[in-house]
């Protein structure tokens, strides 16, 4: 019972897509002041969402339904569990399993990998473009953000998030070392690209490629879509939150959050969106070499 | 059920743009509506680059032996419901084209148009008005 309870409402699904809501409204309603506008109002994600539950459901002649309509659940359900696992970890960190970094790292790429077979299963020339771009992106940033990961992993000599968490609550946050410092700001870089916004949302790139993999999308499959990615836009930067800087209350969880939150809509509302080319240049180069003089200062102890 | 999604329907809409051969004009005006003086989404209306995104069909342009085969496919691959808005004069009886060698037959005889803002070009806030009161009449029933 409270595991379903976990799983359904606190702190997995209701939990993260209610502040996964929210956060895409600050995340508009912040970029539509930047550009002088006033904005959706606060309620825009929910319309946006029930609107797409009552809408015709299009399959594409020649493609495998199945593929194509299932993928966004599978993005869904796995940014489920990766919420369960990391606010469980935060509230209470002795309740965690062993490895359970190991597994939230595997969850966090689903639903890349569920945008890529929607992409691929849709038939359409810009889905598969925005598809293997998708591809390329993971294959850029997820080295760094291993290596980013690796630094709390370091000091806390643990690969359990609640081990993790309550290192931090005794010794001081990851964040307070150099090698902190470092690793945080190449998890940041790595999350804006995991997140695929701007600079780095060159999946779905608007005016080039329309809207990438979720082009042929609608309804229903949409709606579970834009969800996945409200929600991605909550857990991910929270999962940083319970590995750099994890706070002992709930709400003081949120705020480390929402902190992020900013630095993440600065980021996108300042930069250009870049090419794919330059983007898979800067992880391999930039990012991962910031992270990797992370780990080295971690494995001496700075 | 019905009524919150109508709710839903008329506070998030998602606006595709098809110029069906117009002069540029009035594409340019649809712009507009997006910049910070007018800007639409406040009501939550958004451009979308996809027919499958869409909720509502801006038509502008003159239907003529091309383009009126194509808007017509276009329209069948909209989800629906749905609406079409004709914009400017020429989407909404051919402007001054209307009696043109390639003018084959106004835009609400290929499809069904729920909306005609006319104008040449019709002022940004004459489309704010024309969709207010789509949004009127599809509240209404
Ligand atoms: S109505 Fe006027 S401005 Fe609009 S497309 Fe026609 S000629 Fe151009």
């Amino acid at each position: 019972m409270t595991t379903l309870y976990n799983i359904l409402i606190f702190p997995g699904f209701l939990f993260a897509a209610l502040i996964g809501m929210l956060a895409s409204y600050i995340d508009r309603k912040v970029t539509a002041r930047i550009h002088w506008r006033k904005g959706p109002p606060l309620l825009q994600p929910v319309y946006d969402f029930v609107k797409l539950m009552g809408k015709e459901i299009i399959v594409p002649a020649e493609t495998s339904a199945l593929a194509f309509l299932s993928a966004p659940f599978f993005g869904l359900s796995a940014v489920t569990v990766v919420s369960v696992i990391v606010w469980k970890g935060l509230i209470q960190p002795q309740g965690s399993f062993v490895g359970d970094l190991i597994v939230v790292v595997y969850l966090l790429t689903i639903p890349s990998i569920a945008c890529i077979i929607g992409g691929f299963a849709s038939n359409n020339p810009l889905a598969s473009l925005g598809a293997s771009r998708e591809m390329k992106l993971i294959l850029s940033y997820e080295m760094p953000f291993l290596l980013s990961i690796l630094v709390p992993v370091i000091k806390s000599e643990s690969i359990r998030i609640g081990d993790i968490v309550s290192y931090q609550l005794v010794n001081g946050a990851v964040l307070h070392s150099y090698a902190g410092v470092l690793a945080f700001i190449s998890g940041v870089l790595c999350v804006q690209a995991k997140l695929s916004i701007a600079p780095f949302d060159i999946p779905e790139a608007e005016q080039e490629i329309i809207a990438g993999p979720a082009i042929e999308y609608s309804g229903l499959p949409l709606g579970i879509f834009k969800l996945t990615k409200w929600m991605m836009l909550f857990v991910v930067p929270s999962f940083l939150v319970a590995i750099f800087m994890p706070a002992v209350t709930v709400w003081g969880n949120l705020l480390r959050y929402a902190a992020i939150l900013v630095i993440i809509i600065l980021i996108k509302n300042t930069n250009p969106r870049v090419r794919i080319d330059q983007a898979v240049r800067f992880f391999w180069t930039w990012v991962s070499a910031i992270a990797l003089l992370a780990v080295i200062l971690a494995l001496v102890g700075l | 059920m019905n009524k919150l999604i109508l709710k839903a329907l008329t506070k998030s809409i998602n606006v595709y743009h098809a110029a069906c051969s117009p002069c540029n004009n009035c594409d340019i005006e649809i712009l507009d509506c997006l910049t910070p003086r007018y800007d639409l989404e406040r009501f939550g209306m958004t451009l979308v680059g996809s027919i499958r995104h869409a909720d509502a069909m801006l038509v502008t342009g003159v239907p003529n032996m091309k383009t009126a085969k194509r808007i017509k496919l276009v329209y069948e691959q909209m989800p629906k419901p749905a609406v079409v808005i004709a914009i400017g004069s020429c989407a909404c009886g051919g402007n001054l084209f209307r009696n043109s060698y390639n003018f084959v037959k106004p835009l609400d005889e290929i499809i069904p148009v729920n909306a005609y803002v006319t104008g040449c070009p019709p002022k940004p806030e004459a489309m704010i008005m024309g969709v207010v009161k789509l949004i009127k009449a599809l509240k209404a029933g």
